[in-house]
């Protein structure tokens, strides 16, 4: 199944990974993936399956709340990345853009963009250059630029937390539930521009997301997570044709609509894996 | 000019220059409260502190001298030179960066995303661990300490009002000279929070540290110079307070006087911590003229004096009921 991402370079190389939280409470239980170089990979799952959890596990955050890769190890570009801190991943080139956006409220728009060069050396030329080109991707946020960021709607703080990503020149971008508690009208519009970046800037993305159709329409490859394990993965087009996933995630299946209670116990019958 | 009012502008001067280091203090606060959340109730020792080691450094003091001469039986204290008062700023400077950094090694490295309530239990276990480490480093005695400022009433200005008014104001240098460096320290202050990088990222943190995580701003780092920039607004201030009233316990007391400043202010907002200051300043001045020793209206209200110690606080709880956030301070910013 993995043939297709076999064919690109890999960039990055998460080798399962085992995440435990204050010691205690074991969030994943062996998360291996893939992602390619120029592409885009969902990361699907339900509440609490450990996608933001992976993501935080690659991009380092997991540390300042109190979780711990403690199995299996993480590659970027064939070097191990575990030990490193999050600003030495920015310098990388690996960003996450955080779920629930997290903007910095008190910052107007443009302040929130300029801090995302933080980690650059770079001329304030370059720096200026950059921010013209967020804004020709985000049209909006140029007209919102003095406005502080936590008075600006949910939609343009999500335009907002992946424009501030892109200002520190990114190569790979995790991006983690860009759809929440947007109307579907903006979904579409901000995986466009995800979809644009991804072909006009050679942008890498690793994309978690329970809007699992959107998701799928938008990436070639993906991954299901389950209770902290990956239970199923393929490209994109052969995931949206499975019958499971159809079923679970999309909410079709060939019998009609089952009631939730029929799916649960359908679904303990029939484990994928493990 | 009926004399009361003439007395009125000597008060209200006077309470001008006692706003300014007031709010040198509250300065501080608000330096750490704006990027780590921290209220840091330790302000006002890091003030007694710095002017402690100041002190210590310019006499050529032993540290810890009494606890070595216990410990092995020798009768060390001075080293028996003199360090010239520049040369010991900066050597407190150092030293205050030093402090910072063992605060946040030590302390708040390991309290990332904590509740605010614990950041500030931890801060009062530091103020009076700082309080008692300043004992033993310097010895408790009350120190004289005279950097080189002007002291003394303000001739000139004696002169010029008493020309016009038939009555010369006391103003003294040394609150001349505070007022000029607070409002260069302000100055300074406030372009760096707003227009430079590490400003930039030092409010960055301050909204939300798993953001600025995220982008790549290393909290360490900028938490280490907030608590630096804290240390050396603690030095100003300490040098203010310790050359008017001495090196001693009770300047660590400022910072209760900081409070109410800071809740004028806004606790977020540099000019905030500025204007509060003034206000309370002339506020408890005039306030102790005019009602406090009956000085206004005839006598209309007197209070019989004392007022200085109480007006601050009860100014603060009006301002606490009707704008919670301070004058100045950031909206409480809340999407539903």
């Amino acid at each position: 199944m993995l043939d297709a991402a076999k064919t690109q370079e890999t960039l990055l190389e998460v080798n399962n990974i085992e995440v435990i939280y204050n010691h205690v409470i074991l969030v994943l239980k062996g998360v291996s993936l893939n992602v390619p170089k120029g592409g885009i990979t969902a990361l699907l799952g339900g509440n609490g399956a450990g996608k933001t959890t992976t993501l935080k596990a690659i991009s380092n955050l997991l540390k300042s709340e109190r979780g711990e890769v403690t199995k299996g190890t993480i590659n970027y570009r064939g070097s191990r990345v575990q030990d490193l801190l999050p600003s030495d991943l920015v310098k990388m080139g690996v960003i996450q853009v955080m779920e629930g956006r997290h903007c910095f409220e008190h910052l107007t728009v443009e302040e929130n963009l300029l801090t995302g060069a933080y980690t650059r050396g770079s001329s304030r030329g370059e720096i200026d250059a950059d921010l013209e080109k967020v804004y020709t991707y985000f049209p909006r946020l140029k007209e919102r630029r003095k406005s502080q960021a936590g008075y600006t709607s949910g939609g343009e703080q999500q335009m907002c937390a992946i424009g501030r990503a892109l200002m520190s020149r990114p190569e790979t971008i995790l991006l983690d539930e860009p759809s929440m508690g947007l109307a579907p009208q903006l979904v579409e519009e901000i995986f466009n521009i995800v979809k644009s970046l991804n072909e006009k800037e050679g942008a890498t993305f690793l994309l978690a997301e329970q809007n699992t159709n959107v998701a799928l329409r938008f990436a070639q490859y993906g991954y299901i997570l389950e209770s902290g394990r990956v239970v199923m993965d393929g490209p994109a087009k052969e995931l949206r044709e499975n019958p499971d996933v159809k079923e679970f995630y999309l909410g079709m299946s060939d019998e009609g609509r089952k009631s939730f209670r029929d799916v649960r116990s359908y679904r303990r019958r029939k484990r994928w894996l493990s | 000019m009926p004399e009361t009012l003439v007395f009125a502008m000597e008060v209200f001067l006077n309470g001008l220059m006692a706003g300014v280091l007031y709010a040198l203090v509250a300065l501080g606060f608000v330096l750490i409260y704006k990027a780590s959340g921290i209220f840091n109730y330790a302000q006002g020792v890091m003030a007694l502190f710095s002017a402690m080691t100041l002190v210590g450094i310019m006499n050529g003091q032993v540290p810890f001298a009494h606890l070595i001469n216990a410990t092995f039986g020798t009768d060390l204290h001075y080293f028996g030179w003199n360090v010239p008062a520049l040369l010991a700023i900066l050597l407190t400077v150092v030293v205050m960066i030093g402090l910072a950094w063992a605060v946040n090694q030590i302390i708040f490295r390991h309290l990332v995303n904590q509740e605010p309530i614990i950041l500030f239990m931890a801060t009062i276990g530091l103020a009076y661990f700082l309080e008692g480490f300043g004992d033993i480093m310097w010895g408790a005695d009350i120190k004289k300490l005279d950097v080189g400022l002007p002291q003394g009433i303000n001739e000139a200005i004696d002169e010029a009002t008493f020309q016009i008014f038939d009555y010369g104001f006391f103003i003294d240098n040394l609150d001349i000279v505070a007022t000029i460096i607070a409002a260069a320290l302000v100055f300074a202050l406030i372009v760096f929070a707003q227009y430079s990088k590490q400003g930039r990222a030092m409010r960055a943190v301050a909204d939300d540290h798993q953001a600025a995580l995220s982008v790549g701003i290393s909290l360490n780092f900028i938490w280490v110079m907030v608590w630096s920039l804290a240390g050396f607004v603690a030095l100003v201030a300490g040098i203010m307070w310790g050359t008017k009233s001495g090196v001693q316990f009770s300047l660590s007391l400022i910072a209760l006087k900081a409070l109410p400043v800071l809740m004028l202010g806004g606790f977020t907002s540099i000019p905030g911590a500025i204007v509060g200051g003034l206000i309370i300043g002339v506020g408890e001045k005039l306030f102790e003229f005019c009602f406090g020793i009956g000085q206004c209206f005839g006598g209309f209200i007197n209070l019989g004096g004392a007022t200085e110690l109480w007006f601050a606080y009860v100014l603060a709880l009006i301002f606490l009921v009707f704008r919670p956030q301070g004058l100045f301070g950031e909206k409480i910013i809340e999407r539903v």
